[in-house]
């Protein structure tokens, strides 16, 4: 019997979440052909920069091995020739760079982000890398064990876990950043200054806010330093780029799908082709484009539901909570932790115990929150932010977390 | 050595109790306890009394004199002192100087002043404190006997089967009374005790009746009972024929508004009430009247005293066992006072200023200048001084600044007098501020003197330390200023036991049947020797030849000392306080003490565990009127009269009467920036003793609503910049100040920062929280671990207990948990809160004992002593016990 075919683009997280999310509600609904440009199974990306500080191995964190394909009987095309090249939606086909075609009934676009490469001179220099896939990782190893000057444009979350990644692995490392403030995305000043304290205790350095100039060729074609706008340099072995990523929308564009930012997608997941359906970093949901795992998944479960026919689920972007994976330092941030005019602000510090705490409020109600140093009851906070129930009556305590807040009430004193 | 037990006599109240301190001079220390033989106590002490040994801290004393705010030795400012009034008595005359002295004085230092004033300035202005406080009392005994005479003694409250209790919170005020009359009761339940005062106070307690009677109505209430007894044929006709006169005339008086239903409503009270404590009075033969500033504090003070006088002659019940008008005193020397003469009105030693007393007191004194009028009495005697009709004024051991009725004027009439001396032992007093001369007066536990309290016992207070810095004793202040004023022959002076010999021998002077005899008589301490008077037991004036071992009882044989040696019955027509509430100021204020407290606090309040038990200026209020003015609990309120305003704390009680507020007496701008309740008090005064009616103000009474109102707690005591309301308690190991503002904040932070960061000891950590929006900051300030202060600040939102938070201060370090949870106030989940402190003594708090009584199924306070020692010392707090079981 001829059950419809399902072709997945990309083996990455989002695709095979939505991949395995389908095979648990319809297990026997489609015929499956995975594409996917590294050669291995589908693997957890978020823990590559705990691969590259040691604390886990390459076989620690794959999903999904090639066994596990072949027990669900999915067709895996993996490594760098069998990236997709084309999408032939006249008739239903994709082709990879070898020549693999594959016809589907459902096309489901999988195909993430690219790192975003500054376009500066000498960014096309050896030992100038980004930090995204395994490759990646076994390049900063092999550098970390003949090299000494590692340069980390980014002081985000990315170009944080690499930058003590390398770290750990002995170089001596420079974050670049272009704000003054660490995970400005992410934490305000406070809680940006706290978190480059604790990394400077580990002997991370910074040199914030900079404007990366150029990369100086060594004269093999390898780059020895950086130069930045002041006119100043640092002696670099290994750059590596971790400013951000853009959606990977290039071959679903060239199909002619509609995309923006992304590929643009509706509330179900699907694209402006009705047979054709895409998730994860590679979309645009009602604006947004995606970076975080959480709103991935989120994705994947409604994109299955809708494969397997059931059509019931929406997707809505919930405010994803924020962690860095750095062992010691536990941070937290969620929705929007900057606030605005309308909204109020509650604080909590204990500088010498490196605690910070805020809370934005709308209306008594918790719209973001940054937490540094003691994040337990970041799950709680976010569960209050889903629910924007009214805070009045817990207000006063509610920084001080569920414990307190549920606890006795003030009596009047 | 430096260890010895030395007996003495404590400073409070007009029990008078003895004192047993154990000395360790090396470390300037003190072991307190009650002196068992001591007639007053028998060993037992109040919160107060037992906190002694924590008072006597140098930190907080006057230890050099001062001139215009500068340090000076003593010749230099004895001479500007001497010299400014003997100027002033040349240009403008005697009259143009005062002094305004202090029941806290001994027996020799008032004696010196009084002579100095009345005998060589020639002026009788010296009045003293006491004059707010049994000025009302005198007059009525010395109307009726005569004399200025107590005629029982404690013992009587044994010996009484019915104890009325009138004006009178002896329970907070007196409590060793209170406690001896709670033994007998206990011991003899058939002792009937009836309390009679607007408010039901602590003294309730014990009590089988409680009239909760309208402010100043007494008068009209024993003109019932007199009238009641007289009709139910319980008045002793024998007595009243032999030993007294003007009954007849009281009768009719009293019998003008007689009829029950008219009386009760006129008193505020049930008519069952009324007629079940006359019944009482007329059946039982022993009854004891004890009275106090209720009483006295009124513009109908003599009047009331009276009014309970007449009930006693009429029934005989006076001079015998367990029988009596008591008036109980306020302060430790307020009886001595008496004796010597300290009111502007009496010349000394029970003599008055007629011209027979004149003369003699002058031989005695050899004194050619002496005063031959009265002086200004107390509210005299400042309105003067606002008049600039007394331009030099000496101050001893007293605060007007604050006890004075309408305070606010005392304060600016002293800010415009040329020169003011003010003699303390504490360096910073609100009428210390004002002094353009400041004298260091040696404290309790150094001065060498005699006091004697409400039963005429006059006690020894025994030197504990030598002298604190430079301070001197008062006398010989006075000494020093007399001599240089020219008057070196009548102050020769070199000790106490000589004043005190000198103050016998005039008590003996001329008293005797050919010049008239004199209740007060001491003539067997004429000669008394130094060995004699450091040796001296408390003992009951009169001591002559005749009772050489003191007198327990006087008008035992009916015989009075007024002219014709009758007792008199006064006729009295009740009067209303002299300013009734009105439209304006729509409820009656009405003052007094609380228990942990003395006065103005200059003493208690460096005792931590004095502190605790209430915390802030606070008004109570009835719920009823609560409501009416839109107050709720705890929270701030305006409190305003025609003469001053001020903020206190809301406590709603039921057991304040309607239509009116209660305000305690004891705050002063050192420890509240906006507490003072002298402020607000109407300077009326009764027209007999001049006492003012501190029990009688219309105020009206709004809502304070600040801006923000926060505390701050601290191991340090701060300077700050000081917001609208300030309250400052000294606890263990911490200061707590309780705030209010109406300026709001630019930068909590750097306002937190700037106040708390005074010290720059060790590396300071900070923790904050913040709520902008809702005015809400809270920091605490760490060093090592170790708390040093916190600062919460709340917009409309409330603040925490403090008593957690200020229980960290005794720890040397914080634990995890102890430092995560500090700025919520709360303490971190399953560590007990200890709650308001009721039992000072043991520093026992309400929730412990509500937990133990629930947790054990406690029912009687004896029981919850066993458990957790609370009230088993002082016992001030039983009835606070009783009211949680």
């Amino acid at each position: 019997m001829n059950k419809p075919r399902l072709v997945v683009i990309g083996n990455g997280m989002a695709g095979m979440k939505t991949v395995e999310e389908l095979l648990s509600a319809s297990p026997d609904k489609y015929d499956i052909t995975v594409f996917g440009a590294e050669p291995h199974g589908n693997y957890n990306r978020i823990m590559l920069s705990s691969v590259l500080c040691g604390e886990k191995t390459v076989e620690d964190i794959v999903i999904n091995d090639r066994q596990w394909y072949q027990d669900n009987q999915i067709t895996l095309h993996a490594g760098k020739d069998k990236s997709v090249c084309k999408i032939d939606r006249g008739t239903n086909t994709v082709v990879s760079e070898d020549g693999t075609t594959a016809e589907y009934d459902r096309l489901l676009i999988a195909t993430g982000s690219n790192p975003v490469v500054l376009p500066i001179p000498g960014c096309d220099l050896q030992g100038v890398i980004s930090f995204r896939q395994i490759i990646d990782i076994s390049t900063m190893l092999d550098y970390a064990r003949t090299h000494k000057h590692a340069v980390v444009l980014g002081g985000g979350l990315l170009g944080l876990e690499a930058a003590n990644g390398l770290a750990m692995r002995g170089m001596d490392v420079t974050v670049v950043h272009s704000n003054a403030v660490l995970l400005n995305r992410q934490m305000d000043t406070q809680a940006g200054t706290l978190l480059q304290q604790a990394l400077e205790k580990r002997n991370l350095k910074f040199k914030m806010p900079a404007q990366t100039q150029a990369l100086v060729d060594d004269g093999n074609g390898h780059v020895k330093a950086v130069r930045f706008a002041d006119g100043s340099e640092l002696a670099c072995d290994l750059f590596v780029m971790a400013i951000g990523v853009r959606p990977n929308m290039a071959l679903a564009q060239e199909s002619g799908l509609h995309c923006d930012r992304g590929i643009v997608v509706n509330d179900t997941l699907q694209t402006y082709d009705p047979s054709v359906y895409a998730v994860g970093e590679c979309v645009q949901h009602r604006g947004d484009t995606f970076g975080l795992v959480a709103p991935l998944f989120e994705q994947a479960k409604v994109c299955a539901n809708h494969l397997s026919g059931h059509g019931m689920a929406e997707y809505t972007t919930l405010p994803t909570a924020t962690k860095l994976k750095v062992t010691g330092i536990s941070l937290f941030s969620v929705g929007n932790y900057l606030g605005d005019d309308d909204c109020e602000f509650i604080q909590f510090s204990d500088l010498a115990l490196g605690i910070y705490k805020k809370l934005v409020l709308k209306n008594n109600r918790l719209v973001g929150a940054v937490l540094y140093g003691e994040t337990a009851d970041g799950g709680w906070y976010q569960q209050l932010l889903e629910s924007a129930q009214d805070l009045s009556n817990i207000r006063d305590k509610l920084i001080f977390g569920q414990h307190y807040a549920e606890g006795n009430a003030y009596n009047d004193a | 050595m430096t260890h010895k037990t030395i007996q003495t006599t404590c400073p409070y109240c007009g029990v008078g109790c003895g004192v047993e301190a154990k000395v360790d001079t090396e470390k300037h220390a003190l072991k307190i306890q009650g002196d068992k033989n001591h007639p007053a106590n028998f060993g037992r002490l109040c919160s107060k009394g037992s906190a002694l040994a924590e008072t006597i801290d140098l930190s907080s004393r006057l230890l050099q004199p001062q001139i215009y705010g500068q340090n000076s030795n003593w010749s230099e400012t004895l001479d500007l002192v001497a010299d400014t009034f003997s100027r002033t008595i040349k240009e403008h005359g005697p009259d143009s100087v005062a002094f305004y002295v202090s029941g806290q004085l001994l027996n020799e230092d008032y004696y010196v002043a009084n002579k100095l004033m009345k005998g060589f300035i020639g002026s009788a202005n010296i009045d003293t404190n006491s004059r707010l406080c049994m000025s009302s009392a005198v007059a009525g005994y010395k109307r009726a006997f005569g004399a200025d005479i107590v005629p029982g003694c404690y013992e009587d409250y044994e010996l009484a089967d019915m104890i009325v209790l009138i004006g009178s919170n002896a329970a907070w005020c007196h409590p060793v009374s209170f406690q001896r009359i709670r033994a007998a009761k206990e011991k003899n339940p058939n002792l009937k005790i009836v309390v009679i005062d607007p408010r039901r106070t602590a003294s309730c307690d014990i009590a089988d009746l409680h009239l909760p009677i309208s402010i100043g109505t007494d008068v009209a209430l024993f003109n019932g009972l007199l009238n009641y007894l007289d009709k139910n044929k319980a008045c002793d006709k024998d007595y009243i024929e032999a030993y007294t006169e003007g009954f007849d005339e009281a009768i009719k008086t009293a019998t003008q508004d007689a009829d029950l239903a008219t009386l009760a409503t006129y008193c505020g009270l049930e008519e069952q009430d009324i007629e079940q404590f006359y019944q009482w009075f007329a059946e039982h033969k022993k009854v004891m009247s004890l009275y106090c500033q209720g009483v006295n504090q009124s513009s109908s003070g003599t009047d009331k005293a009276n009014s309970i006088i007449n009930c006693h002659l009429a029934t005989g019940s006076i001079g015998q066992p367990g029988t009596g008008p008591f008036s109980l005193t306020g302060q430790p020397n307020a009886m001595g006072g008496r004796e010597v003469g300290g009111l502007s009105n009496q010349l000394a030693a029970h003599m008055e200023l007629t011209p027979d007393d004149v003369a003699r007191v002058a031989t005695f004194w050899d004194s050619e200048n002496i005063a031959t009028k009265p002086g200004y009495t107390a509210v005299e005697l400042f309105d003067a001084i606002d008049e600039g009709k007394v331009k030099a004024v000496w101050i001893m051991a007293t605060n007007p600044v604050v006890s004075m009725p309408n305070a606010d004027k005392v304060k600016a009439a002293l800010q415009k007098c040329e020169f003011v001396v003010v003699s303390d032992c504490v360096a910073r007093t609100d009428t210390l501020d004002l002094a353009h001369v400041k004298l260091p007066a040696m404290g309790w536990s150094e001065k060498d003197g005699t006091v004697t309290n409400s039963e005429r016992r006059i006690s020894r207070q025994r030197p504990l330390f030598s002298a604190a810095g430079e301070s001197k004793p008062d006398w010989w202040i006075l000494t020093q200023v007399a001599r240089r004023m020219g008057f070196e022959k009548a102050f020769h002076y070199t000790s106490s036991a000589e004043i005190f010999r000198e103050h016998a021998a005039l008590s003996a002077y001329e008293n005797n049947t050919e010049h008239g005899v004199r209740d007060f008589d001491i003539s067997a301490f004429s000669e008394i020797n130094q060995q004699e008077y450091d040796d001296l037991q408390p003992v009951q004036w009169p001591v002559n030849t005749e009772n050489p071992a003191g007198t327990k009882r006087l008008l035992t044989d009916g015989k009075f000392f007024t002219p014709s040696g009758k007792a008199q019955f006064i006729a009295l027509t009740p009067r209303l306080p002299a300013n009734l509430p009105s439209k304006a100021y729509p409820l009656a204020l009405n003052t007094g003490r609380i228990r942990d407290q003395w006065h103005t606090m200059t003493r208690t309040a460096l005792a931590a565990k004095l502190n605790q038990h209430k915390v802030e200026p606070f008004v109570e209020i009835s719920p009823d009127d609560a409501e009416k003015m839109q107050l709720s609990n705890n929270s701030l309120a305006e409190i305003s009269s025609a003469w001053g305003k001020m903020v206190a704390r809301v406590a709603i009680t039921a057991s304040q009467l309607q239509g009116g507020v209660f305000i305690p007496m004891h705050w002063t701008e050192q420890f509240s920036s906006l507490g003072r309740v002298g402020a607000l008090v109407n300077p009326v005064v009764d027209p007999v003793s001049k006492q003012p009616e501190f029990k009688h103000t219309p105020v009206k009474i709004q809502a304070y609503q600040p801006a923000w109102q926060g505390f701050m707690l601290s191991r340090r005591e701060l300077q700050f910049e000081q917001p609208a309301y300030v309250v400052k308690v000294k606890g263990e190991q911490f200061y707590r100040y309780e705030l209010a503002g109406n300026e709001s904040f630019d930068d909590y932070s750097l306002w937190a920062k700037k106040q708390l960061c005074t010290d720059t000891v060790g590396m300071a950590q900070w923790q904050e929280y913040q709520d902008i929006s809702q005015g809400s900051y809270r920091a605490a300030r760490l060093l090592d671990n170790q708390l040093d202060s916190v600062l919460f600040i709340a917009g409309q939102s409330a603040l925490p207990e403090r008593n957690w938070l200020t229980s960290l201060f005794i720890k040397p370090e914080l634990s995890k948990e102890e430092r995560s949870a500090l700025l919520t106030g709360l303490p971190p989940l399953g560590t007990p809160d200890v709650g308001q402190i009721v039992c000072s003594c043991f520093n026992v708090g309400e929730k412990t004992i509500t937990n133990i009584i629930k947790e054990k199924g406690l029912k009687t306070h004896q029981e919850v002593g066993q458990c957790l020692k609370a009230g088993t010392n002082c016992g001030s707090c039983v009835p606070e016990i009783k009211a949680l079981l």
